[in-house]
């Protein structure tokens, strides 16, 4: 399939997904298809990086944050602009504040993005295992630049005022941010689909595979590395844009929660990592296991889930739930050579 | 801006006393990942864990947090053998640890971590010692006994750690498994034992060091999350696998978070540890003391 | 007498106190076919980095056509034309055979060329070269499917495919039997037919001799001889440091 079906053929798988919601007749279906969602994307830009070459991020929720604190910045841009601008600049900045959704996105991308590719360029010359640790560190400073940073509420956090209705389509302002969510998983799916299928796809498998010699081969990986820390930086970000919206209420603690961090993780890990198809699944998955378990239990307990899921997975099943449905059909696919006689070579 | 004298000699002290209890968390990192080359980034939670077991026999049996910490060193030494077997097992033999090995060791410290709350919740917890409220006073310059005695401890830690590992058989082992494993196979030593022991070795030391943190500061499940960056920011600054190293990585690092916090505000504290890290790993990648 | 396709001025390279290269001078001749060899630890793989990219050699200078290569990275030189196989294959586990030499297809020769190959001009490429080594019917195979000796002839096929002129080969035949090491000689003159220059750094003294024209000797981090092979192995510094240890 070529791209551009791709696009179009998720566009309407898309568009089914909405239209079922819509039946349910429900908002919470909205509301907690929206995480689910919100972890597609994740754990797809996870993926671009951990999967594809093989770095592993432990910083999700950082960016994830960034692109919640970028869309606080900016909607309390007018109070700023207010103060230290004079009135006719301030009522300008008033009139284009909030932003709609999908600037909000692009600009909490551009941040995380740049944010990516900052901690890409520091690190990536040296062994994995520093890139790793250096993306729990990151998340720990800008946890604490943010917590120091009254403007965008500090420790105590800020409110963010969701309409009730979205003005241009009048749909009620949760279901809104579900489709641009669902939007923004076909975006995710798409980028990660076409990188996996293009030159940069080979680049990025010779890196995990053996970085010398993909240099030797002429990989320009400390390049390459750049551009996937970027893109899975971005696209994080622009999860975390409308989230202020989604929660209303954001303080860091919830930004940066240590959920995000893990079901990027597990997510993909879970679902199988050498194709777009695992994280999706895994989101899938562990996305609805989450939300059933955190109604009829507790979400700690749901989290537990999680958690011994992604150690038994990488235990017991290291390619994830990909590699155990290879594993079935090349046994299925023997047991049909070998004509249903002893099987011989069917293990 | 003149900074009072007095401030900053107490502000010194503290940190060198919090510098010495850092080694003791750190000392197990600095076996597992600086000697073994085993990202073990669950080893605060296995200090927490030791936090918490220290807290349920002091409140119930009254015990002292070190004494427990010790009678219990057997158990987590087990602890590590089993979670070094299962690691080995399914990444280290199969050549997997850079991606799964690590996804492996974040499942744990979510997992111990998301189980203290389910049992004990988020609740700060703490232990009663007749010393914890102490403190030696010199003039204007205070030694609180909940520090100083962590800081003994610790360091006494380290230094028979290092003594094993120059002066035994097994320590000169493991020394030598970061050095290669064929000059331990002429030693006519199993790499994998020697590792495990090793591993073993770097857990029982977090029940020690959870002891410790609790007589510190009260703990909750999440905190040892802090330290993670904490942690691994000394083992970088002292130089990988050195235990000396640890010592000078943590004092230095208490010292500028004592400061930090005493001028700039605690809240701040958490960055400096982990900016270092960053600037570290950027600059600097074979720590300060490295060649 | 033409400019060698590859100079190495007084290159030295030390790791601590361990001096591992001094005073390194050597130029190879456009298509020539030069043995490397020297006992273990002599530094001959030390060279190999240095000049492939993979360490930076502190002193001295490597040139390849006239251009110095001074700090630039490896993926560069390949793009450059210089190709290296590893001592250990290292070949990329996840892709299959086709797929590894594809990798230099695209990221050398595509982007040396400037021009978008279509997807049929790589493929015709690819079997191209797996003709040339005799890997034809392991295209779809990953590479844990294959034989010692397959292995290193992917290695060299992968080396290859960067289309350079000239290819380091880091001792491709260790560990494999007398028939398969002519194999790969073989295999390695066709290539030098190609218009290839070969380094051939290697232990199995039959395979150098007949492969090379020239001669080059390495001991601790010096060379003591540089001629042709039969002189060479005559030559008493040689005997004394090397063959008759």
């Amino acid at each position: 399939m070529r791209t551009p079906v791709f696009i179009v053929a998720s566009l309407i798988v898309a568009a089914v997904v909405y239209g079922l919601a819509r039946l349910a007749g429900n908002d919470y279906v909205f509301f907690a298809g929206y995480v689910i969602l919100q972890f597609v994307v994740l754990a797809t830009a996870w993926n671009i990086l951990g999967g594809y070459c093989g770095y592993v991020n432990f910083g999700s929720a950082a960016f994830f944050a960034l692109g919640a604190y970028t869309t606080v910045a900016l909607v309390k841009l007018p109070n700023l602009a207010a103060k230290y601008l004079p009135e006719g600049l301030a009522s300008v900045i008033a009139a284009a504040v909030p932003p709609p959704i999908p600037v909000l996105m692009l600009a909490g991308g551009v941040i995380a993005g740049l944010v990516g590719l900052g901690t890409g360029y520091l690190t990536l010359r040296l062994r994995g295992v520093f890139f790793a640790i250096a993306t729990l560190a990151l998340a720990v400073v800008l946890q604490t630049l943010i917590v120091n940073w009254d403007y965008v509420g500090g420790s105590r956090g800020a409110y963010v005022i969701r309409p009730q209705v979205h003005a241009l389509t009048g749909i009620n302002y949760v279901e809104y941010l579900f489709v641009m969510m669902l939007l923004l998983s076909v975006t995710a799916l798409t980028v990660a689909r076409a990188i996996e299928r293009s030159q940069l796809g080979y680049g990025f498998a010779t890196i995990r595979d053996d970085e010398l010699a993909a240099e030797a081969s002429g990989v320009p990986t400390l390049r390459l590395k750049l551009v996937a820390t970027t893109i899975s930086g971005a696209l994080m970000g622009m999860a975390g844009a409308p989230f202020p919206y989604y929660i209303g209420y954001l303080e860091p603690a919830s930004a940066f929660g240590l959920a995000y961090a893990v079901n990027s993780i597990a997510m993909p890990m879970i679902g199988g990592t050498t194709s777009w198809v695992g994280p999706l699944l895994g989101a899938l998955l562990l996305g609805t296991l989450q939300q059933i378990a955190t109604v009829t239990i507790s979400s700690a307990v749901s989290l537990l889930l999680v958690g011994l899921l992604l150690v038994a997975f990488v235990v017991i099943a290291p390619n994830g739930l990909l590699g155990l449905f290879d594993k079935l059909r090349q046994r299925i696919g023997a047991a049909r050579a070998s004509g249903g006689n002893a099987r011989t070579g069917a293990a | 801006m003149t900074i009072p004298v007095e401030l900053f000699i107490n502000a010194l002290i503290a940190g060198i006393l919090l510098g010495g209890f850092y080694a003791a968390v750190t000392v197990g990192v600095s076996i597992s990942f600086g000697i073994l080359d085993i990202v073990n980034i669950a080893h605060p939670a296995f200090v927490i864990l030791g936090s918490y077991i220290a807290y349920i026999v002091n409140q119930r049996l009254g015990v002292d947090p070190i004494l427990t910490a010790i009678m219990v060193l057997p158990a987590f030494y087990a602890l590590g053998a089993m979670v070094y077997q299962v690691y080995y097992v399914s990444f280290e033999k199969r050549g997997q640890e850079a991606l799964r090995g690590l996804a492996f060791f974040f499942g744990l410290l979510f997992v111990t971590e998301v189980t203290l709350i389910l049992v004990f919740g988020v609740d700060y917890r703490y232990v009663h010692a007749a010393y914890i409220d102490q403190t030696i006073r010199f003039g204007a310059f205070d030694l609180p006994m909940r520090m100083l005695i962590p800081c003994v401890i610790a360091l006494m830690l380290l230094g028979g750690l290092q003594l094993f590992l120059t002066k035994t058989y097994t320590g000169r082992a493991i020394m030598a498994v970061a050095q290669d494993q064929m000059a331990l196979q002429l030693m006519a030593a199993d790499p994998v034992r020697i590792k495990r022991i090793a591993f073993a070795l770097s857990i029982a030391t977090a029940a020690i060091a959870g002891a410790l943190l609790i007589i510190i500061q009260p703990v909750e499940p999440s905190v040892g999350r802090e330290y993670i960056g904490r942690v691994f920011a000394i083992c970088v600054l002292g130089g990988l696998g050195s235990l000396p190293g640890t010592v000078i990585g943590a004092m230095l690092l208490g010292i500028m978070e004592s400061l930090t916090a005493t001028f700039y505000g605690p809240s701040w504290a958490p960055a400096v540890a982990f900016g270092f890290l960053l600037l570290t790993l950027a600059f600097r990648p074979s720590g300060i003391l490295g060649r | 007498m033409s400019a060698p396709l590859l100079r190495v001025e007084n290159v030295g390279k030390r790791f601590g106190g361990f001096i591992a290269l001094e005073g390194i001078n050597l130029d190879v001749a456009n298509g020539e076919r030069l043995g490397l060899i020297g006992p273990n630890g002599s530094g001959k793989s030390t060279l190999v980095n240095c000049l492939c990219g993979t360490l930076r050699n502190e002193i001295g200078r490597v040139s390849f056509e006239g251009r110095a290569l001074d700090g630039l990275p490896a993926h560069q030189r390949t793009r450059l034309g210089m190709a290296r196989s590893f001592q250990l294959p290292r070949p990329f586990t996840s892709l299959s055979v086709a797929e590894n030499l594809r990798v230099p297809l695209l990221y050398t020769v595509k982007a040396r060329s400037g021009i978008t190959h279509a997807g049929a001009d790589l493929d015709a490429r690819c079997h191209d070269l797996l003709a040339l080594v005799g890997l034809e019917s392991k295209a779809t195979k990953r590479p844990r499917d294959l034989t010692q000796v397959e292995m290193r002839k992917l290695e060299l096929a992968r080396a290859m495919a960067s289309d350079p002129k000239l290819l380091i080969a880091d001792e491709a035949m260790a560990g494999l039997s007398q028939s398969e090491v002519n194999d790969i000689v073989a295999l390695l003159i066709r290539m030098n037919e190609r218009g290839v220059t070969i380094v051939l750094i290697e232990h199995i003294m039959s395979a150098v001799m007949s492969f090379s024209q020239r001669l080059v000797v390495l001991v601790s981090g010096r060379k003591i001889a540089d001629g042709k092979p039969d002189d060479v192995i005559r030559d008493a510094e040689v005997e004394r440091a090397y063959l008759g240890q």
